[in-house]
């Protein structure tokens, strides 16, 4: 089981790269510069807000998970 | 004084101990829900609010209103959680709790006085968007001290159950609010609920709020707080041990990314998700959508109390994992099943079941201009009733022109049910809201016995809150998104595709749960 934690923890990383790269081109990105207000505010929320929990905390969980912090002994 | 609170509490008897409980749990529940009440009673009346107080036509007033719908969820409470959840860690459980239920309750109450937009102009929706910010702020502070303080009464071998008390609330809350709104707006004609009638709700708060205060501010501080305060053994800065401290850390993001966050998701489309899909995606007339959902949720909610017992038997774990691998693979049917209950090409026509009229008034902003609607109402054999309401923007030179060619005219539409769909839409609608028992049912438990008592307030109200407020938060935004581009690209399922955002994130959350989590229940008391 710890070995299945640690390869995962490759899978977290990757998906966190997957969901920045998406979170900015498709929503992001075009949410900011779309001119309209309403877009304004939910770009900022998903691009400073959103993705840096997602992407940023889903990094440092696959880190943790592939540094072997979630194995048996050390839960 | 705090050690001897703690030394009574443990020598007490199961039974003497069981009505100490039920007083907490009473006090407890009483105030989260009322906060829960607070915070939905705005998002129901959203319609209402935005015609007072953020009129559409002006931008500035438009973006307060962006602001105010999605800060108070993305930023406020997570802020809260952390702001509360230190002071809880600090000062104690008790007082915390009590200042949150005191900030929610007066800013709910308050709300329902500001005067509208056109009678004090912008301040209007300044001091909406400022209490509305409030309120996210209280509601962040106010779950994780509620959970957290039951939890340190509950004997371990109940805490499931005790705590499942506290999960009732944020669904009680949701049926409370809109039973109130139906209420009022029963009791009003439209025309006063548009005028006044509104305020109602908010000021109904004020009275919950005093009562729940009394009640709460003569409960006596948690034993196991009060044992670690005495001893000299809390926490000197909550936040640095529950974020800066990798091994806290690490419980941190366990518990957002392999429960909060399906939790959260399961939770919006469960309850909010169902709601909007019904109204705006099938177009049923809103009052019967507020009744089946209410109807729905009060026949779910002891499922929390189930769940929260049986994750005393089997672990939380099972129960919530379990909860989100159904959730998952029966999404899909039961949002097609909704979608192909009102089918109006399968239905039949009732003889003279069609009425056509047409209206003219004077454009409310161009006095020479007019608006002409063609209302159309088609009645069916099952009882069925389908109102069509083609809106023509007339100038004195014949139709409105926009880029060349005559205005698009508005149309809208919207379908009384008959009562065997209601049930069946009611039955599809309960499943969802079981679905959310099973996940958020254990959860408190699960989240208190993640941490240790000298940050558990702070550590466990950040995941909570992130899960919750931002993940399933975000779902109406994301599933509207997708359902939209959906339906521009022509897909056959279109009305399913939002579904994959709830569908995907508890996917991710069901695995790190599954691989990360231990089953066993942990003692808070170690």
């Amino acid at each position: 089981m710890d070995g299945l934690k640690k390869i995962l923890g490759i899978v977290w990383i990757l998906l966190a790269l997957v969901v920045l790269y998406f979170g900015l081109t498709v929503m992001g990105i075009p949410k900011l510069t779309s001119g309209k207000q309403e877009d304004l505010v939910f770009g900022i929320i998903i691009v400073f807000i959103l993705l840096p929990i997602v992407s940023g905390g889903l990094g440092v969980f696959g880190y943790y998970a592939l540094s072997g912090d979630y194995s048996e002994e050390k839960l | 004084m705090s050690d001897s609170h703690h030394e009574h509490y443990e020598n007490l008897s199961d039974k003497q101990k069981n009505r100490t409980i039920w007083s907490v749990i009473m006090a407890s529940s009483l105030g989260t829900l009322i906060e829960w009440y607070d915070f939905y009673i705005f998002g129901s009346l959203a319609v209402v609010l935005a015609t007072k107080f953020f009129p559409a036509d002006n931008p500035t007033a438009a973006f307060l209103s962006t602001l105010a719908t999605f800060a108070a969820g993305f930023v406020v409470r997570p802020f809260g959680a952390l702001f509360f959840g230190r002071l809880g860690d600090l000062i104690g459980r008790k007082y915390t709790f009590l200042v949150t239920l005191l900030i929610m309750g007066f800013s709910t109450f308050l709300i329902g006085c500001i005067p509208s937009y056109e009678t004090i102009g912008f301040m209007a929706p300044v001091l909406v968007l400022i209490l509305r910010l409030l309120q996210g702020l209280a509601l962040g502070g106010e779950y994780g001290g509620a959970a957290t303080y039951v939890a340190e009464y509950a004997q371990p071998h109940r805490r499931g159950y005790w705590t499942s008390w506290i999960q009732t609330t944020a669904t009680a809350g949701l049926f409370i609010s809109l039973i109130v709104i139906l209420i009022t707006k029963t009791s009003l004609s439209a025309e006063e609920f548009d005028t006044w009638g509104w305020r109602v709700p908010f000021w109904i708060s004020i009275l919950m709020v005093v009562v729940s205060y009394f009640i709460r501010k003569n409960m006596k501080e948690s034993p196991l707080f009060a044992k670690a305060k005495s001893e000299g053994k809390t926490s000197t800065n909550p936040l640095k041990e529950s974020f800066g401290n990798r091994f806290n850390f690490k419980f941190v993001l366990l518990a957002l990314f392999g429960a909060a966050m399906g939790q959260g998701v399961i939770w919006y489309t469960g309850q909010f998700y169902a709601m909007s899909f019904m109204q705006k995606v099938m177009n049923i007339d809103t009052t019967q959508v507020d009744s089946l959902m209410a109807l729905a949720l009060f026949l779910g909610t002891p499922f929390f109390v189930f769940f929260g017992w049986l994750s005393d038997k089997v672990g939380r774990k099972a129960v919530m994992m379990t909860g989100m691998l159904v959730a998952i693979l029966a999404y899909r049917p039961i949002y097609s099943a909704m979608f192909n209950s009102i089918d109006i090409a399968k239905k039949e026509v009732a003889a003279g079941g069609i009425t056509e009229s047409r209206t003219v008034k004077v454009h409310d902003k161009v006095a020479t201009d007019s608006l002409i609607t063609f209302h159309k109402e088609i009645a069916y054999t099952d009882g069925t009733l389908l109102k069509k309401d083609s809106i023509v923007h007339w100038s004195a030179a014949g139709p409105v022109m926009k880029d060349g060619k005559a205005e698009e005219p508005k149309v809208s539409k919207s379908i009384k049910i008959s009562d065997d769909t209601k049930w069946y839409l009611v039955l599809l609608v309960f499943i969802q809201v079981i679905f959310v028992t099973m996940v958020y049912g254990p959860i408190a438990a699960f989240l208190v016995e993640m941490f240790p008592v000298r940050i558990r307030y702070t550590s466990m109200s950040l995941p909570y809150h992130i899960g919750n407020g931002v993940f399933g938060g975000l779902l109406p935004a994301v599933a509207t998104y997708l359902v939209t581009t959906g339906k521009d690209a022509g897909h056959a399922g279109w009305y399913l595709e939002g579904l994959w955002y709830p569908i995907g994130v508890a996917a991710v959350c069901l695995v790190i749960g599954l691989v990360y989590i231990k089953n066993k229940n942990q003692n808070i008391h170690d």
